[in-house]
């Protein structure tokens, strides 16, 4: 089967939906197309049923379904077309896609414009290296959430939790609730990037002990997990202190350690990476290096909150549906926008040089900050300070700038 | 007297509260603003919770569809409203914002669907 589109947006969660929302209510005569892998479009929202969702975006506490079908009822309305359960396997840079469904078979599809919407995956342990056997009962924390919330299968009666991340802090007392025993979360850092409300409505609320500066340091049991030891890791060093182990007898070790975007197609087309993100370098279209290729949401970089995932998306789409309608505009040149001393990244990483009006610019930062200066820097000229009781690696911050103002390389940076 | 040490979730300073309770007297320190005392005494009276989980479904697509209390119920009633969901048994199809149960467990609250179920042909 052949296809040809004006848009193809790759992949159906919050932030192909978006996306391609918004490239419609641009241009609504464009030919849209969503490639969706799963059964049904809404990506990872589907299995997060707890709440706290859309708060910014809708002005209301949403669950993860809800947040999606939101979207997805608006997707419903419009002539974009969505195809699901249909996994696309390459990409190439003059942006033909190529996929497979059991119903279709091989699918080529062109495209006059891309959108990049893959999300991102969890580090599974192979990724971490723990030493002792291999059996069963070791999950990541998303994996037993689309268990327990999707196929309403409990993994495990017993758990210890490696990782204080969200996904991990929300399991914990989604299994509690199911009526699993949750003994230890144990984390590495002597700090959670988990929000201080999950800490306090999952753990504490649940009276489960969070372990900072601990670690896994052995798994026991021949076919299933029988027993999972932590230790206490030297903060500076992260090396487990001889002698602190402690062992908790379980069926259930699950991991919450972290998202890696999801870039296998992004990487095959020769798209320039950003090696901090792990996501793609984009300027203020968030096009990529690849013409007509846009990115957006946790493929782009992994983001704490949904509300952030549509508002990218939003942009990337209304860009995607811009560059079909005018056609390829070369880019003369491009300003750097570079992240340095304490600010871990910024997005976009580069902004055209005949960008105009108001331009967000979303970062993190490296570490804990109270007070928190960030400054934004055009050579010597300072463009924008921002300052904040705190800011952690945790949450994503934002800072807006005057796009006429910036006339060279910019910096952020954090200052004392 | 009744005092409790506890952590601020109103914003990402996470202020640690100490909250003393004398009687009907509520004393809130180590808040940096007012909504930290708000919550602080919150907490204290009658902490309140929304509970997101699921319940088994009959002749749906999926065993299980997601719900939730449409409001937030006294954190205290959260395990009889487990029990009494843990009875439900809704037939398929169901549809988001569906009212599966009212007056859960007593609480007064209502509990919702909070996605799609089809029904399984
Ligand atoms: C397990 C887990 C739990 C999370 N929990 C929370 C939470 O509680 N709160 C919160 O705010 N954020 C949470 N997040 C972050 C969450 O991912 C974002 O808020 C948001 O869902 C990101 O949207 P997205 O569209 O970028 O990615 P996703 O929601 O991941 O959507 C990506 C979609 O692309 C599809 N796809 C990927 N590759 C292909 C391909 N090759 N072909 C076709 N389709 C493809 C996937 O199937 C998926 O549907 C969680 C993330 C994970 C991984
Ligand atoms: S007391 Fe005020 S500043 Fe402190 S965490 Fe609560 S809301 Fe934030």
């Amino acid at each position: 089967m052949k296809k040809f589109v004006d848009i193809a947006v790759i992949g159906g969660g919050p932030a192909g939906l978006a996306a391609a929302l918004e490239a419609w209510r641009a241009q609504p005569e464009l030919n849209i197309l969503i490639i969706e892998r799963d059964h049904e479009p809404g990506g990872i929202l589907q299995q997060c049923i707890h709440n706290g969702f859309g708060l910014h975006f809708f002005g209301e506490e949403l669950t993860g379904p809800e947040y999606a079908g939101r979207f997805i009822a608006e997707v419903k309305k419009t002539s974009i077309e969505i195809m699901t359960d249909t996994m696309v396997l390459e990409l190439n840079n003059e942006r033909k896609i190529l996929a497979v469904s059991a119903e279709n078979g091989l699918i080529e599809i062109e495209a006059k414009a891309v959108v990049l919407a893959m999300g991102c995956r969890e580090r599974t342990r192979g990724a971490l290296n723990i030493p002792g056997s291999r059996p069963a009962g070791v999950y990541t924390a998303g994996c037993a959430q689309r268990l327990v919330n999707m196929e309403g299968y409990m993994p495990g009666k017993k758990v210890v939790i490696l990782g204080s991340g969200d996904i991990g802090l929300i399991m914990a007392r989604r299994m509690t609730w199911e009526g699993a025993k949750v003994e230890v979360v144990a984390e590495l850092m002597p700090f959670s990037s988990g929000l201080n409300r999950n800490i306090v409505q999952c753990l504490v609320d649940n009276n489960i002990p969070l372990k900072f500066n601990h670690t896994v340091v052995r798994v026991d049991g021949r076919e299933r997990v029988e027993a999972v030891t932590i230790a206490e890791v030297d903060p500076a060093t992260k090396r487990p202190i001889p002698g602190t182990e402690e062992t908790y007898e379980c069926d259930t070790l699950l991991l919450s350690v972290g998202l890696i975007p999801e870039n296998e197609l992004t990487n095959g087309a020769g798209v320039e990476m950003d090696r901090i993100t792990s996501g793609a370098v984009v300027d203020e279209t968030r096009q990529t290096s690849i013409p007509g290729v846009f990115a957006c949401g946790n493929v782009l970089h992994v983001h704490d909150l949904v509300d952030n995932v549509s508002n990218e998306a939003k942009l990337a789409g209304l860009s995607a549906a811009q560059y079909v309608a005018g056609g390829e505009k070369k880019v003369e040149k491009y300003h750097s926008v570079n992240a340095t001393n304490g600010v871990r990244y910024a997005v976009p990483q580069r902004i055209s040089a005949d960008a105009s009006g108001k331009l967000d610019v979303y970062f993190r930062v490296g570490n804990a900050y109270r007070p928190a200066k960030l400054v934004v820097r055009c050579g010597e000229e300072v463009l924008a300070t921002r300052r904040k009781a705190i800011m952690t690696p945790g949450e994503m911050e934002k800072i807006t700038l005057d796009a006429d103002k910036i006339t060279g390389d910019i910096t952020l940076e954090m200052e004392a | 007297m009744e005092v409790k040490e506890m952590t601020c979730i109103r914003c990402p300073m996470g202020c640690r509260l100490t909250v003393t309770k004398d009687g009907d007297n509520y004393t809130v320190t180590g808040n940096t603003c007012k909504r930290g005392e708000e919550y602080g005494i919150q907490e204290m009276s009658c902490p309140m919770r929304v509970v997101t989980t699921s319940v088994r479904v009959i002749g749906g697509v999926r065993p299980v569809c997601s719900c939730k209390t449409a409001d937030s119920v006294p954190k205290a009633a959260i395990d009889d409203v487990l029990k009494a969901l843990a009875q439900l048994r809704p037939v398929a199809p169901i549809t988001i914002g569906q009212v599966l149960a009212e007056d859960i467990a007593g609480t007064g609250v209502s509990l919702v669907a909070t996605a799609n179920n089809r029904a399984a042909n």
